[in-house]
């Protein structure tokens, strides 16, 4: 048994795809191993620093066990020939590798054959991994690749430099990209120029760390927190804030972190804390600091890639580099408001929105229009809404992309908007709505808070939507580039989240009727497909939603679906009444019948024979087809009724009471009758009972435990 | 404190140290092309030299003139024109990466005393149908070099690739001597009085006076008219290298030529868009065409040395 070290050292890989490689650097190794018969147990241990992604896997045999088989060849009739042994025989002893006397016979069913015994040799743990291990290698996936070898014989993500590859202290001759591995590595770039030589894979963190490189990235991830926490501690009361998405880059920037305290001027916070916290967290990668009530101080934390800054070289050129990007962003902030917003609409003219859909203004328009005709929806007790805000605020929303703080902050679009309207004492409603427009950036992230912003917020996505898919650039597989998987999902979740009574298919008719006479218009090719594409789109999105976000079952996400998308507040309350309604005793019954129901009228279709227009009792021959006719009559008008009251629960309730009736007429009825009309009118009640039964939930869709016993 | 650095370099030693330490690694000095450009990438040193197999490495310095981003010379970080060290590595020697620390170690920066790191930046230019693969180096906070293995240039792919290194000089001199406004920056010390000359004294005027073209003063009307001029004949000589080659000759046909005029459209198609002069459905077609001009050279200056051979080569750093 050995221990197994691989590392792959780079020119500095990008920190948001060290992650992912590290893990499959260990795993694909793994399972290599596995499957070469060279490892029992797995605890395969991945490293990775900016320079290097690395995996040790103890207990690697040092080769694989020989095997012994036995392989049978042609029959003896074919093999021998007078006794002696024919060219059969003779290709098959060669193949198999043993003389031509070493030969067996076995009999099976079918007569006698030649057989051989074959031993295959296992093969030295080094060889197969010099020779397997460079393929995975190669298989990684990296968001990014790129050439740079003469010829470009292979892609990956950066040059690769050096390999490390041993099995305890043996070199394993393997050969990637033009590089043959060694036993050395290299040590961090600036604190330690020398090669470092490993010993063996078990003290490889330690020769690293003894080469100021911390190899494992969650002790480098606990360094620095403590290192964040012992400097904010000089600060009475301040906390710095943390930052998930922070942390892990900058421990993927750093081999050897450290931390640093530095101040800015106090007078820079009279900016918005939305703008400085942008310019340190997104453009220097600061972590903010806090004091005792939340309220950002004037302070930041840097995290170095190196020991220490013991001249205070590296906090001053730290501090010195903020100052100049605050007095920017102050100086935006300032001369941006010489002209209000107002005043930027027009200016919007100038900013193209997407090259054959127009500018901004035209943009602004359409959601000017928009927010007015879904504005008049809420207008409701429930959904109080200022329409005459909502109104501004949708002409003013894109006002701020021709501010200047927004082109050097783009991501704080919307929030500048918000920002400079609040400064210019417009109304706290025109303010939020144009404040919270992107909301939500991705699931995780908050709705709009207010229903003006809700609105603006899904006038601005369905207009994307709509206009791309008239473009007829809707995404395709991985293909999203204008991201609007996003965006309906966004739509999806505000609508839920607000409870709005928006129909997508009203709001993405109007969407597209806002480019109507425009000159985008020539440009739309797929508007034929354009209500089914788009219908089709939410219905991934409404699935994706209940299934990923709400974790409803897949079955009872289809069932819904089925009976209707177009509302997505009712989908959702539909998919909330089926999983409630589903754990009663009769619902699963109720689906087998429908299932059943579906069948029968299907294959009566199949084999062209319809269900009669209506149901007659005088051709009702039995009485159990009567007494189901008659529970369903007494039964349609209740559920109808409770449907219209949105009591989706009690609704299935009322439906699930059917179910003796049903199960007495299945038992007792026979529906494809030969004499044709008793056939068609029975099929008629059927067909009419999934008519009434199926517009809260297709309950056919619902897999029954029979179902899922059969599918495992 | 009153400088992070010991006798900092001025501005001209700057330059000179950079370009010494460059040569010493095999790298040609060239001079700045004496065509306006927004970027030392569009330099024919860069833009046609990486094109091809045969190798070269250089360094130069490229003015880059943006007119969009002149602010009057009243921002302390900000210029209409600012100086790019340009160095191309082509094939990039495999300790490119040490080699460019040595550059920093060179013009007085001592690594142990600062926090250095790459962080990953691509570079793309669709107008040139040009991309890379890269960082952003970052030297305590700021960002000090541009690195990019460059991987396709006018819509070739480019074997074997170049390493592209970008130093924007003044950011850079404003760091090395402390400065928090790069008009501040000592260009020159004369040697026998110590008087310093500034990157005021040398550049305002041209600041201001240029922010006031580019953005007030610049004859519209003109300016569309020399770019379609520029357009014309550029487009003419690229259709008629296709003729030029089947009838024989390729090699003295005048591509260089052809490349000055597309970066004269180039130029004159950001002094209209500082300008304010292009309305947003003229935008996305004048880059198209600029593009088709810079792709359209590419493709041929790429077919004419396939067929030259008489170039200097010149090798690489030691690796």
């Amino acid at each position: 048994m050995a221990d197994f070290l691989l590392e792959i050292g780079l020119e500095e890989i990008p920190a948001r795809m060290i992650d992912g490689a590290r893990e499959e650097l260990a795993r694909r190794t793994q399972e290599l191993l596995v499957r070469e018969n060279l490892i029992d147990g797995a605890s395969t241990r991945a490293f990775s620093t900016p320079r290097r992604i690395s995996v040790v896997v103890p207990g690697v045999k040092s080769s694989q066990a020989d095997i012994r088989e036995e392989v049978t060849g042609p029959s003896t009739k074919v093999a021998y020939k007078d006794g002696v042994p024919t060219a059969a025989a003779e290709a098959f002893a060669k193949k198999a590798g043993v003389s031509i006397d070493k030969l067996t016979k076995i009999t099976n069913a079918k007569g006698e054959y030649l057989a051989a015994t074959v031993e295959k040799k296992g093969r030295a743990a080094a060889d197969v991994l010099a020779e397997l291990l460079p393929k995975e290698i190669a298989s990684i996936y990296w968001a990014k690749n790129m050439y740079w070898r003469a010829g470009k014989p292979e892609r990956f993500v950066r040059p690769v430099r050096w390999i490390v590859a041993k099995l305890d202290d043996e070199v394993v001759p393997l050969e990637f990209a033009g590089i043959k591995a060694g036993a050395e590595s290299e040590g961090h770039r600036v604190l330690h120029k020398a090669e470092v030589k490993i010993i063996s894979p078990a003290g490889y963190a330690e020769a690293l760390e003894r080469a100021k490189v911390i190899v494992y990235s969650a002790d480098r991830k606990k360094r620095i927190e403590k290192a964040l926490d012992a400097a904010t501690r000089t600060i009475p009361g301040a906390r710095w804030r943390a930052d998930d998405a922070l942390i892990n880059t900058v421990v993927n920037l750093t081999e050897y972190p450290s931390v640093i305290l530095g101040s800015f001027d106090k007078q820079f916070l009279e900016l918005p804390e939305e703008v400085l916290v942008t310019v340190m967290r997104d453009h220097q990668k600061y972590f903010a600091v806090e004091d005792a009530h939340g309220k950002l101080a004037p302070y930041f934390l840097a995290v170095l890639n190196t020991d220490g800054d013991p001249d205070g070289l590296i906090r001053h050129g730290n501090e010195r580099v903020l100052r100049a990007r605050f007095a920017d962003a102050q100086f935006f902030w300032e001369s941006d408001q010489k002209i209000p917003l107002k005043q930027r609409v027009e200016m919007l003219k100038n900013v193209t929105f997407q090259k054959d859909l127009g500018s901004y203004y035209d943009k602004a328009a359409r959601l000017a229009r928009l927010v007015d005709i879904g504005g008049a929806d809420f207008d409701r007790p429930k959904h109080k809404i200022d329409r005459n805000a909502l109104h501004e605020a949708a002409w003013l929303a894109k006002a701020d992309l021709t501010t200047e703080l927004v082109k050097e902050f783009t991501e704080l679009q919307g929030i500048v908007g918000g920002l400079y309207a609040r400064a210019q004492k417009m109304p706290a409603a025109v303010a939020d709505a144009i404040y919270d427009q992107y909301k939500p950036a991705s699931m995780e992230d908050q709705v709009p808070r207010t229903p003006e912003a809700a609105m603006i917020a899904l006038a601005d996505k369905a207009d994307s939507i709509a206009g791309m898919f008239a473009l007829g650039m809707q995404p395709t597989g991985s293909k999203d580039p204008f991201a609007l998987r996003r965006a309906a999902n966004g739509i999806v979740k505000t609508i839920v989240e607000h409870g709005l009574p928006l129909d997508l298919r009203i709001l993405f008719r109007e969407a597209l009727a806002g480019y109507k006479g425009s000159a985008a218009e020539k440009k739309f090719v797929k508007l034929d497909e354009y209500e089914a594409s788009v219908s089709a789109f939410f219905r991934e999105r409404l699935e994706f939603y209940l299934k990923e976000v709400r974790g409803f079952a897949y079955d009872e996400v289809n069932a819904v679906l089925a009976a209707g998308t177009d509302r997505v507040t009712d989908v959702m309350a539909r998919a909330e009444a089926v999983a409630k309604v589903r754990k009663s005793p009769d619902f699963e019954p109720i689906s087998v019948a429908f299932k059943r129901i579906k069948n029968i009228l299907r294959q009566a279709n199949e084999a062209g024979k319809p269900p009669a227009n209506e149901f007659k009792a005088s051709l009702a021959a039995d009485p159990a087809e009567k007494a189901l006719e008659e529970t369903v009559r007494q039964t349609a008008p209740r559920v109808a009724e409770l449907r219209k009251k949105r009591d989706y629960a009690g609704a299935l309730a009322e439906i699930a009471k059917l179910r003796p009736a049903l199960d007495t007429f299945f038992d007792k009825v026979m529906v494809m009758v030969d004499d044709e009309k008793v056939r068609a009118n029975r099929l008629a009640l059927l067909s009419q009972m999934l008519n009434d039964f199926s517009t809260i939930a297709d309950f056919s869709e619902i897999v029954t435990e029979k179902q899922e016993e059969r599918r495992g | 404190m009153s400088s992070t650095h010991h006798n900092p370099l001025t501005f001209q030693e700057l330059i000179f140290t950079l370009q010494k330490f460059w040569a010493e690694q095999g790298c040609i000095l060239q001079q700045p092309y004496d065509v306006e450009m927004g970027a030392g990438t569009m330099s024919p040193e860069t833009f046609l030299r990486v094109l091809g197999p045969k190798p070269y490495s250089v360094c130069y310095l490229q003015p880059s003139r943006r007119p969009a981003d002149g602010r009057y010379g009243e921002n302390p970080n900000r210029l209409f024109k600012h100086t790019q060290c340009q160095v191309i590595l082509k094939p990039p020697p495999e300790n490119v990466q040490d080699l460019y620390l040595q550059s920093l170690q060179a013009i007085g920066i001592d690594l142990r005393k600062h926090d250095l790191k790459f962080e990953e930046d691509n570079w793309e230019s669709p107008t040139l149908g040009a991309w890379g693969i890269g960082w952003q180096v970052m030297l305590d906070g700021m960002e000090v070099t541009q690195f990019t293995y460059f991987q396709q240039c006018g819509g070739v792919d480019l074997d074997p690739i170049s390493a592209e290194l970008t130093f924007g000089l003044e950011r850079l001199c404003a760091f090395l001597q402390d400065k928090e406004s790069v008009y501040d920056i000592v260009w020159a010390r004369d040697p026998k009085s110590g008087r310093e000359l500034t990157y005021r004294d040398v550049r305002h005027a041209e600041e201001l006076q240029f922010s006031v073209y580019n953005f007030e003063a610049a004859d519209v009307e003109k300016t569309w008219e020399h770019l379609r001029l520029y357009e014309t004949e550029c487009k003419a000589l690229i259709d008629g290298f296709a003729v030029t080659k089947k009838a024989g000759g390729a090699e003295r046909y005048p591509m260089l030529a052809a490349f000055d005029l597309c970066l004269k459209c180039s130029h004159l198609f950001n002094l209209l868009d500082a300008r304010g002069a292009i309305s947003v459905t003229e935008r996305v077609g004048v880059i198209a065409r600029i593009r088709a001009l810079a792709v359209g050279v590419a493709k041929a200056y790429a077919e004419q040395q396939a067929g030259a051979t008489n170039e200097p080569a010149v090798a690489a750093g030691k690796s």
